[in-house]
């Protein structure tokens, strides 16, 4: 399932990126790989943007980009 | 390289000292030529402290260190010599990988990718081990010398995070020390490591990927090996890794070798093994997948981290009322407010007795000068011009104090955050807070800031707004306006007010941007946010202090030749009959009543037939119909150089205007001789119309040619017209 659908505090495995080109590589950069365990933190109002945490990284993204990052929720 | 770890050889200290003019010239040419000196290179992921490392490796303070990813931007050299020997050094902006993302990464890859250097000085943040190293393996498949610090020492203790820093060498195959650019801690080792690692030759890396894929590396090294392959200074297993990872520049140098006959389809029939293995053909995926697994294999090893480190934690919980969904917006608002009124507030406080002091030392130099022409050079132009800038340091270093708590504690990227779906609606990005922000200090560096965008549209469009977050230069102005219209408890308000209405503008303007001219797709929005921070005393000081050093080091030499030149230009060509006939006048006349007011006439008349007198009526047509007599004219072209010189020319001009020398402040001034609508409309004015000259430069550079800055002028210009005008306008109507 999408990103978008775990709700604050849970957390979830990365199956797959949907991304492409730059993004892709960026999430990548930022530890977004599959197999990576990732938390959603925070969202704003209307879960425009979400705060997640990948080991101890904590990153913000838009929902169109958490979109893009399938996940299983643990 | 000689090694030279001890300066008690006498003959190498002499030898250092002769060649000295040529190791370093950084201070002389500002280039440096680098002879004898090792050149080493910062490279790391954004906010691991490599700015503050260099600062503490250089004994400088040349780095500009802040808590967001993206504070340098450009690379930066500093030379020094430690255990008589030079380095050169050069700091890079931070960038995640080396498949660079946005501009300022671009900047970091290439040099990292095709300049020359001997070391690299990988610095990691020992808090955050396993995303950094995805950066490190990426370094060491570069096959270049490397010395990892782990940095942040101090932080990682209190976190309870140990790292074993022999195992992770030995796992690795690379030189590490653990540093503390923070509490400069293990800086001589450092150094002292970097610079046996130049001196000897090049050892290759330990990095071993997952089998499969080692299992085709070692295949393609055992064929490169039997055909009595070599390459440059690599290994045959770097060149096998180098190919099968499809490393661009290894390709392009061998591809015409005969070998490549034989070796494609080797490597072709690996690279389908690994696809299948992996289920992607995505090599960048691959190298992901691989370099994740090098760095969780890594940091299980050699990292003791029992929980999650407090710093975390504690970050995690004020974050949970700074980005609040409800209150993270008003809660920023309520600090920037808070931030205008301090300004206003304490900034005022002081003022009367510098301009006091200022109006005493120019009666006391005045006194010693017989000449009256040079007296008033001296006085009404000098002392008037560069005190009417001085008078208001203390706001400007409120003002600085606020925008650096807000760059060093972290709470920056959060305001990015906040914002993003805001700022979306108008068509700009999140990021684009971090150089609008900047603006509200400078725009010189705010213009370099947005290189952080990745999309060049969005790029544009935040730099052709810049302008409208009114710079530290122009709250003078504003202070100087407001406190002589607005009564000393609303005084503040009306401050934040000019502040938010013009970024409101901005983001009005940018909209229209977007729609009419910038048009594209929305670009992503990842962004890392950093831990919070408590920024010690010495990083605020020095923030400030710099830039208060800088803004009195222009009133004392750029302000001062303005303020001379408005003088003479507004005291010449003499009209030496005007001043006869009002003598006569003069002497007619008994009464004191109209004495004084033909001299004022005469003063008036003097000056508009001054050369600056006569641009400023030229001008007046177009600025009229705003309310600007010719005074305020002149000044807002003045200030086409520097907003300071607006008010430093408001003050010459007004005070050569006096007839009565009784000390009267240009504030008292203004309050007198103009009207609210007029200060409203030109404070408008001052708010949108172009940046100064040294920024109009900076946004040519940036924005990529200077028909740029002929548009930004345009744009500006009629944008500043048509809303002062309204502004006069409705003014009046009240
Ligand atoms: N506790 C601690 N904080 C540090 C240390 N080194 C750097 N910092 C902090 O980390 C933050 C980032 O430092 P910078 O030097 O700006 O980082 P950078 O790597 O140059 O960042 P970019 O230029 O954005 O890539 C600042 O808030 C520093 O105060 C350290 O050794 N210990
Ligand atoms: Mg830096």
């Amino acid at each position: 399932m999408e990103l978008t659908k775990l709700s604050k505090g849970q957390k979830g495995v990365v199956k797959g990126l949907k991304a492409s080109g730059a993004l892709k590589q960026r999430l990548f950069s930022l530890g977004i790989v599959r197999g990576a365990t990732i938390e959603v933190v925070d969202c704003s109002l209307s879960k425009a943007t979400i705060e997640v945490k990948i080991g101890n990284t904590l990153v913000a993204l838009r929902d169109s980009e958490a979109k893009d990052i399938e996940v299983e929720a643990q | 390289m000689a090694g030279c770890n001890s300066c008690e050889d006498v003959e190498l200290q002499n030898r250092v000292k002769e060649k000295k003019e040529n190791y370093c010239t950084f201070e002389n040419s500002g280039k440096p030529t680098g002879l004898g000196a090792i050149k080493v290179v910062m490279a790391g992921q954004p906010n691991v402290g490599k700015s503050m490392l260099i600062n503490a490796l250089s004994g400088t303070n040349k780095g500009k260190v802040g808590n967001f990813s993206g504070v340098t931007v450009d690379s930066l050299e500093v030379c020094f010599e430690h255990h008589c020997h030079k380095f050169d050094l050069i700091d890079l902006p931070g960038t995640y990988s080396l498949e660079a993302f946005s501009q300022e990464e671009i900047v970091a890859k290439d040099f990292l990718l095709n300049e020359d250097y001997d070391v690299i000085i990988n610095v990691v943040d020992s808090t955050n081990l396993e995303r950094n190293l995805l950066l490190t393996t990426e370094l060491l498949e570069l096959n270049k010398k490397v010395v990892v610090a782990l940095n942040m020492a101090d932080e990682a203790r209190s976190d309870g995070i140990d790292i074993d820093l022999a195992q992770f060498k030995k796992l690795l195959g690379v030189d590490a020390v653990i540093v503390s650019a923070k509490n400069k801690e293990g800086i001589d080792e450092l150094l002292d490591t970097v610079h046996t690692v130049a001196d000897n030759a090049r050892e290759p890396n330990n990095l071993v990927y997952s089998d499969f894929l080692e299992e085709e590396i070692i295949k393609v090294e055992k064929f490169l090996s039997e055909r009595g392959f070599s390459y440059k200074d690599l290994t045959n297993r770097e060149v096998a890794i180098a190919l099968l990872l499809k490393n661009e520049k290894v390709y392009k140098q061998i591809h015409e070798n005969p070998i490549m006959v034989e070796l494609f389809p080797l490597i072709q029939d690996a690279l389908e093994h690994i696809y299948t293995h992996l289920e992607t053909k995505d090599i960048n995926e691959i190298k992901a997948i691989e370099h994740n697994g090098i760095a969780r294999g890594v940091v299980l090893e050699v990292v003791n981290q029992k929980a999650q480190p407090k710093s975390l934690s504690l970050t995690q919980k004020i974050d949970s009322v700074l980005v609040h969904k409800l209150f993270g917006l008003p809660i920023f608002l309520l600090f920037m407010w808070l931030l205008f009124q301090a300004t206003f507030e304490f900034g005022n406080l002081p003022m009367e007795y510098i301009d006091s002091a200022i109006g005493a030392f120019g009666d006391f130099i005045g006194g010693f000068i017989s000449n009256d022409d040079i007296r008033s050079l001296v006085v009404d132009g000098i002392i008037s011009g560069v005190g009417a800038v001085l008078l208001f340091l203390p706001n400007i270093i409120i003002l600085y104090i606020g925008i650096a708590l807000l760059e060093t504690t972290g709470y920056m990227s959060r305001v990015a955050f906040l914002l993003d779906g805001f700022f979306h609606k108008f068509g700009l990005h999140g990021k684009s807070f971090i150089p609008l922000v900047t603006g509200f200090g400078c725009s010189v560096p705010a213009y370099m800031a947005a290189r952080t965008l990745k999309s060049e549209k969005d790029r544009l469009i935040t730099l052709f707004i810049i302008g409208f977050m009114s710079c530290g230069a122009r709250l003078p102005i504003y202070v100087l306006f407001t406190g002589a219209f607005f009564s000393q408890s609303v005084a503040g308000n009306v401050l934040f007010l000019i502040y938010v209405s013009g970024a409101i503008f901005g983001l009005i303007m940018a909209k229209l941007l977007r729609v009419l001219v910038f048009r594209s797709k929305d670009e992503p929005f990842v962004m890392e946010m950093p831990k919070y921070r408590l920024p010690s005393f010495k990083l605020i000081w020095h923030t400030v202090y710099s830039n208060a050093k800088g803004y009195i080091k222009k009133a004392g030499t750029f302000i001062l030749l303005a303020s001379m030149f408005v003088w003479f230009a507004s005291n010449y060509p003499k009209n030496s009959n005007l001043e006869l006939t009002y003598q006569s006048k003069i002497e007619k006349t008994d009464s004191s009543e109209e004495k004084k007011s033909l001299a004022l006439e005469l003063k008036q008349k003097e000056l508009e037939q001054s050369y600056l007198g006569q641009i400023g009526k030229a001008t007046e047509p177009f600025f009229a119909p705003l309310g600007f007599d010719w005074r305020l004219s002149v000044a807002l072209e003045a200030g086409l150089a520097a907003k300071e010189v607006v008010v430093s020319t408001l003050g010459v001009l007004y005070s050569i205007g006096e007839v009565d020398e009784s000390s009267h402040s240009l504030k008292e001034i203004i309050a007198k001789e103009l009207t609210l609508p007029v200060a409203v409309s030109f404070i408008v004015f001052v708010m949108l119309y172009l940046p100064c000259f040294a920024a109009s430069m900076v946004f040519a550079k940036e924005s990529g040619g200077f028909k740029y800055v002929v548009y930004l002028f345009v744009f500006t210009t009629t944008a500043a017209w048509v809303m002062s005008f309204i502004a006069y306008r409705v003014t009046l109507l009240l």
